[in-house]
């Protein structure tokens, strides 16, 4: 079925698409058929810039399992990487 | 039932052309026929959700080689262009392409095939997966289609929370306006649109006398026709293609 369901959020960063590096400024999130996935529907995620031709795309199609371990491991990785530069800041006042 | 002999001539064109559609804009189309003064009925073939892609340009050209005049806009023109998938994605983003852009769009395939010198006159509208629900759709507000194909049209039936500017009212609403004959086919694993929606669908036609042939396929799910995709059931599929060409024979197809 054609679910319509989608989530957008802004994003600063940068992503690869065919044509090289390019500034991102919108994420959009899916959850329906997918282009190339061999599911009947699929969490989708397009990395995108609406400035720019309708190719600059990042694309993921993910099962759900798949989506919420990289959700997971995101928000893992995220307070992994906040606690060293926090513990990192520490030392250099100590020191 | 339009047959092909080994001993008969055939030929067909197939190329990308422009059609006027909504608000007047020149849009892009596929375009596929046989080659012969015809006279050949026509059908508007509306591309699915994921694109005006490969697999669209391959249907149009079935129809093609069956003798219809088959003709398939893009609907998602004005958001401009790319790889089908691309398109898609950015449509998809946008909330979907408006009612009435896709069903002018269409009227505007329709006069083109019927504008032809080769046309028999008579044109069906066919769609899958969103555009089955469109082409229904066409079928109850546009006058001038001879038939209808809805291939497991999702979203006919639509809740008040499921209306939006783009899709302000559910199509079962025109139940009562269709206005040629309509084939439906559906699987009974479906999730939209559910065989309950089918059957809520199939209640409204009947309220209203409409003529209308409805499959409801066991063991099939969304997409059936698809086989480049996992939902692809391949008895359901060539049984489904049969009905469809029979059907339209039946109401597109004058003796020559």
């Amino acid at each position: 079925m054609c679910t319509g369901i989608v989530e957008t959020a802004e994003v600063k960063g940068s992503g690869k698409g065919p044509n090289g590096w390019f500034k991102l400024e919108e994420v959009n999130v899916s959850y329906d058929h997918p282009y190339d996935a061999p599911l009947e529907h699929a969490l989708n995620i397009d990395f995108v810039n609406l400035k720019m031709a309708v190719g600059a795309r990042v694309a993921v199609e993910l099962s759900p399992e798949s989506a919420r371990k990289l959700a997971e491991t995101i928000l893992t990785t995220l307070a992994r990487g906040e606690d060293h530069m926090k513990n990192s800041e520490a030392s250099s006042e100590l020191g | 039932m339009h047959r092909y002999t080994t001993d008969m001539y055939e030929g067909m064109l197939a190329e990308t052309t422009t059609v006027q559609g909504f608000n007047g804009d020149i849009i892009n189309a596929y375009f596929a026929r046989p080659l012969g003064p015809g006279p050949f009925p026509g059908v508007v073939v509306i591309h699915h959700m994921p694109g005006w892609d490969e697999l669209y340009r391959e249907m149009t050209r079935k129809f093609a080689h069956h003798g219809y005049l088959a003709f398939s806009p893009n609907i998602y023109y004005r958001f401009g262009h790319g790889s089908p998938d691309d398109v898609a994605a950015k449509v998809r983003t946008s909330g979907g392409v408006a009612d009435d852009s896709v069903l002018e769009d269409t009227e505007g395939s329709l006069r083109f095939l019927k504008s032809l010198p080769q046309s028999n006159k008579k044109v069906g509208v066919f769609g899958t997966c969103s555009s089955g629900r469109q082409a229904f759709l066409a079928a109850c507000r546009l006058k001038g289609f001879d038939a209808a194909v809805d291939c497991w049209g999702g979203g006919v039936v639509m809740s008040k929370e499921e209306l939006t500017p783009k899709r302000p009212v559910a199509p079962i609403d025109y139940a009562k306006d269709l206005s040629c004959p309509l084939l439906g086919l559906f699987g009974d694993e479906d999730q939209n649109p559910t065989p309950q929606h089918v059957h809520l669908l199939e209640e409204e036609l009947k309220k209203y006398g409409k003529n209308y042939e409805f499959h409801m396929y066991p063991k099939a799910g969304h997409g059936f026709f698809y086989y480049d995709r996992p939902n692809y059931r391949q008895e359901p599929a060539v049984d489904g293609w049969k009905k469809i060409f029979l059907f339209i024979e039946k109401y597109l197809r004058t003796s020559t």
